[in-house]
């Protein structure tokens, strides 16, 4: 056991844990964080998408151990935030959101690609979400409510 | 029980690894899947553990006139963006995990779990790398193809850790790296295949392929290579059957879940043979 300090959603945080523990059962057991979804959990759906230091990182391949000192924002944490809004009210108006499973993903992912580029081309956002997977829409909408996302919130990223 | 520990510097390891075996964790995105089992969370690691991914002294990138050294544990996306960086590993990177993978995995990760489908080694060989490794006996060097032995075995000792891969300033006229998977993004690769060639005068200055998931660990035969320097574009395409029957004897691939031996020898091969076809 030992004392793991880090930011979540905004606010620093400290616990007491083994340092083999994967992020995302942590985000679980301990915060009861549960928009992050466990679909894989090896790294190929990114459903566990979280931010880490304003990066996309799949919480299920990380260990607590390299969390340390980390500034950690779930889907949670960023639904307080005007982005946020923006992509909700773009995947929204685009269809991009069916059973909602990949959905948190989809926009952590997205939103760690807009801060990066914020005017992606479709290229750019095909490679951005490359590591989440949907099952039900096609992809296609998502990639739209991306695009709108970017020329709505013109100066927001 | 396992010791685990989060060390402050380097010596903070050298000192530990001096006295006891410890494995390494750096971004742990293959560590952590290995060791994976819903029964047995946390991750059930046998052996002691050092978490290595946020040591400064193994991160960051610099160059001097003819060499680019990346820290151990500076990230795959980071190395991707980074201005420094020799195209074919921006071209390999693009290709390997995701973004969400590539933003903890590590170049050191790579080297060190030796995987026979490590992406990133293919273009490592390709640039003669060289791995360096410390311990608090001193510095070693080795070249990538040395310092990996087996499948999953590296030249490593138990005090030693690997702090930095330096790679060379070359740039060819053409080179092309292919990967073949099931998926374009976050597919462990069937095989892969990277050419690499420069011209002088219209003679072949600098030849080198490399093929990856089809042997023990990645195939390079310089004493291939050397064969056809000095040759022209035409006589290299005109001589490609007899490189594809050279290269045949060190395709030895295997089945697997990803794919069979026949298939991954076979692409390869015309991987091969359109590299040279199309230059």
């Amino acid at each position: 056991m030992r004392k793991i300090d880090f930011r979540l959603n905004g606010v620093p945080v400290s616990i007491e844990t083994q340092l083999n523990r994967r992020l995302l059962d942590v985000l679980h057991e301990d915060f009861e964080l549960i928009g992050v979804k466990e679909g894989c959990g090896e790294g190929e759906c990114g459903a566990c998408a979280v931010l880490i230091d304003h990066e996309v990182v799949n919480s299920c391949s990380i260990p607590i151990a390299n969390c340390l000192g980390k500034d950690i924002v779930t889907i949670e944490g960023f639904s307080n935030t005007s982005r946020y809004k923006i992509l909700k009210n773009a995947f929204e108006e685009e269809g991009a959101v069916q059973c909602g499973f990949c959905t948190p993903g989809m926009m952590i992912a997205a939103e760690s690609l807009l801060n990066k580029n914020s005017n992606p081309t479709i290229e750019e956002i095909k490679i951005g979400l490359s590591g989440n997977l949907c099952r039900c829409t096609g992809y296609n909408m998502i990639i739209k409510a991306i695009k709108r996302a970017a020329k709505e919130g013109d100066g927001k990223w | 029980m396992v010791k685990q520990v989060i060390p402050k510097n380097l010596s903070e390891v050298l000192e530990l690894i001096s006295k006891e075996k410890y494995r390494f964790v750096a971004g742990g995105t293959d560590m952590l899947i290995q060791n994976h089992n819903l029964k047995t969370l946390p991750i059930d690691f046998k052996d002691n553990i050092i978490y290595i991914a946020d040591l400064q002294e193994l991160r960051g990138i610099t160059e001097d006139a003819e060499f680019v050294t990346i820290g151990a544990c500076e990230p795959l996306e980071a190395i991707m963006e980074n201005k420094l960086t020799p195209k074919i590993l921006k071209d390999t990177i693009i290709q390997m995990a995701s973004p969400a993978i590539r933003h903890i995995g590590t170049i050191g990760g790579n080297i060190g779990n030796a995987s026979p489908a490590g992406d990133l080694l293919v273009p490592l060989y390709i640039l003669n790398a060289i791995i360096e490794v410390q311990s608090l006996r001193g510095t070693r060097n080795i070249l990538i193809s040395d310092f990996i032995t087996h499948v999953r075995r590296i030249d490593l000792k138990e005090d030693e850790i690997i702090t930095k891969i330096i790679v060379s300033k070359i740039n060819f006229d053409k080179t092309d790296f292919v990967k073949v998977g099931p998926r374009l993004s976050d597919a462990i690769s069937k095989l892969s295949f990277l050419g690499a060639v420069t011209f002088h005068e219209g003679k072949i200055l600098d030849l080198r392929f490399a093929f990856g998931a089809v042997n023990i660990t990645v195939v390079r035969r310089p004493d291939i290579e050397c064969q056809y320097i000095h040759k022209t574009k035409e006589e290299l395409k005109n001589s490609v059957d007899e490189i594809a029957e050279k290269y045949s004897e060190y395709i030895r691939p295997i089945d697997d879940q990803r794919s069979n031996k026949e298939y991954r020898k076979t692409v390869a091969l015309n991987l091969l043979r359109n590299f040279i076809e199309e230059l």
